[in-house]
């Protein structure tokens, strides 16, 4: 069942990144990178990291895949352009891949099985979050409060 | 007797899956998913077309005049003359639109909203998709809505379809932060991000009198309201309207859809209005709990949809009473007053908490709110900004 599973997620996954990566209309593109997306939460939801999958939704489908659909639709005066091939990308795409195939295989870790570990509950990612994490997280917090009182800031009427 | 009745539909799933008893587990798995998801479909589809005739109805009344009468005993049978309507009318694509995405935009508008009520406990043992975060599903396949309501009003290539989108995705973007940090609260006081363990911790009864429900706290009031205002904007409802304002962008991002899509998007709302009000019930009001000891008789899923269906006549009352708000009233309301009672909430609840959930941390609370409240009322007054309204008249 998890081996079937995990094959169409796989199937899906690959065809809307490369859907994304290929598509002639920029929108198409963004859309499909949005599917690419859903099937990354799936395999999250197959590992039993339903946190991890449900956060990846609600932070790349509802606020990030918005906001650069917004951004091509703003900023964009030729979204209907053809634009052909990026070759080069191509190449850079391929470049990290073989990197990290390269660092991956490099590691020790590959050789060890994995040990057990529990179900990774809401539950057990809070409390870590708030014991031995809970600096990085404040700090984290204030970054993100930084970047928003800047973003509106920026945004604001300049007053006459 | 009452306990058989109550554990009606539960028993007969089990019935149900008792024919398969020799067949694979997988097989079982899957006929048990799918009989959840048809009982949820045929309730909600029911209740759909139910509320669709009913709220016409009440809106007659509070505009007095009859409202549909005409089909079947008291017009009941309007929405299956609506239904066979919206079903033979024309299906029509712009020449210019998105084929694909104006396809799929009704599709996924739906499936997010039907996806939404799988987390809701309807009564003991009644939660068709039982999950850990529960809550944290609802909000983030609700926020898929999102992006339906854009590749709308984009694939349709109108002017008034990408206005209507860009409003409804500005509202519905501020309204969010709101009403996901008016639940947390109830989170933290429950320490459950599951919606059963939610309904589970309002079981009580305070001097087996008053029930447990959050909403009979200073704090779970004043997030009740909070989200109750911010589901209204959630599900486009009138007074926050302004994304299919019909006097100003037609029909804003269903501007271009007929036929069996417009009844789609139409079906979406409701069903995305179902959504919000049953989670404010799980949240809030005490889930599928009786609010009293000796009326435990009654069906849990009685109790459920009785909320519910109060829920909804304030939604229509509402509707049938207040005049559509500006994009810049409802934006100010959304940052200046919304976020920060809604973080007030928070802290409430925590004193709540800390104060040892009694009378004294109800009382707590309360001064904490109504102390945030009167400032934030005294710092936004903008009553010395109207001038004296102008009326000018032809001559």
């Amino acid at each position: 069942m998890n081996g079937a599973a995990f094959i169409v997620i796989s199937i899906l996954t690959l065809a809307a990144a490369l859907a994304a990566a290929t598509l002639r209309k920029l929108m198409h593109a963004a859309l499909s990178f949005a599917v690419a997306f859903v099937g990354i939460a799936a395999f999250f939801f197959l590992l039993g990291a339903e946190f991890v999958g449900l956060a990846l939704v609600f932070i790349y489908i509802g606020a990030v895949a918005v906001l650069i659909v917004f951004t091509i639709l703003l900023t964009r005066r030729d979204i209907e352009k053809d634009r052909g091939f990026n070759w080069s990308g191509v190449i850079i795409a391929v470049a990290v891949f073989c990197g990290l195939t390269w660092a991956i295989l490099k590691t020790a870790s590959l050789s060890i099985v994995a040990p057990h570990i529990r179900a990774l509950t809401v539950k057990r990612i809070g409390e870590a979050l708030m014991t031995s994490y809970v600096w990085p997280l404040q700090c984290i917090g204030l970054l993100l409060t930084a970047a928003l009182i800047g973003a509106l800031v920026l945004a604001m009427e300049e007053k006459r | 007797m009452s306990k058989s009745i109550d554990q009606v539909f539960p028993n007969a799933k089990q019935w149900l899956l008792s024919w398969l008893a020799g067949s694979p587990s997988w097989a079982i798995q899957v006929v048990s998913i799918l009989t959840n998801i048809f009982a949820l479909l045929a309730v909600f589809l029911t209740l759909f077309a139910l509320i669709s005739v009913l709220e016409r109805k009440i809106l007659a009344r509070i505009q007095n005049r009859y409202g549909p009468n005409r089909v079947g005993p008291f017009g009941l049978f309007q929405p299956i003359a609506d239904g066979i309507k919206m079903l033979i009318k024309e299906d029509i694509v712009p020449a210019r639109a998105d084929k694909i995405v104006h396809f799929l935009a009704p599709v996924l508008i739906a499936a997010t909203a039907i996806l939404t009520l799988g987390v809701i406990p309807y009564g003991r043992n009644m939660t068709p998709f039982t999950i850990d975060g529960g809550i944290l599903f609802f909000f983030a396949v609700g926020s898929a809505t999102e992006l339906a309501v854009f590749m709308a009003g984009w694939g349709s290539n109108n002017k008034f379809s990408m206005l209507g989108a860009m409003r409804a995705i500005a509202q519905m973007f501020s309204y969010e932060l709101p009403l996901i940090i008016t639940v947390l609260p109830v989170v933290m006081v429950v320490g459950s991000l599951t919606p059963d363990r939610i309904v589970a911790a309002q079981a009580e009864y305070t001097f087996g009198l008053v029930p447990r429900w959050f909403v009979f706290t200073p704090w779970g009031a004043a997030a009740f309201i909070l989200f109750f205002v911010s589901g209204l904007v959630e599900s486009n409802r009138t007074p926050f309207d302004v994304p299919e304002g019909e006097s100003e962008i037609v029909a804003g991002h269903m501007t271009e859809y007929s036929g069996f899509k417009y009844a789609t998007f139409f079906m979406a709302e409701y069903i995305g209005m179902f959504a919000i009000s049953g989670l404010g019930v799980t949240l809030f009001l005490g889930g599928w709990h009786a609010p009293a000891r000796v009326l435990e008789i009654i069906p849990s899923y009685v109790w459920f949809f009785v909320k519910l269906s109060v829920l909804l006549f304030v939604y229509i009352w509402v509707r049938g009473t207040l005049p559509r708000t500006r994009i810049d009233q409802i934006m100010n309301v959304a940052w200046k007053f919304m976020l920060p009672m809604a973080f007030t909430c928070i802290i409430a609840a925590a004193v709540w908490h800390y104060a040892g959930r009694g009378l004294r941390g109800w009382l707590w609370s309360l001064l904490v709110i109504v102390i945030v409240y009167t400032a934030l009322s005294i710092l936004l007054d903008t009553r010395r900004k109207f001038a004296q309204r102008v009326y000018r008249f032809a001559e």
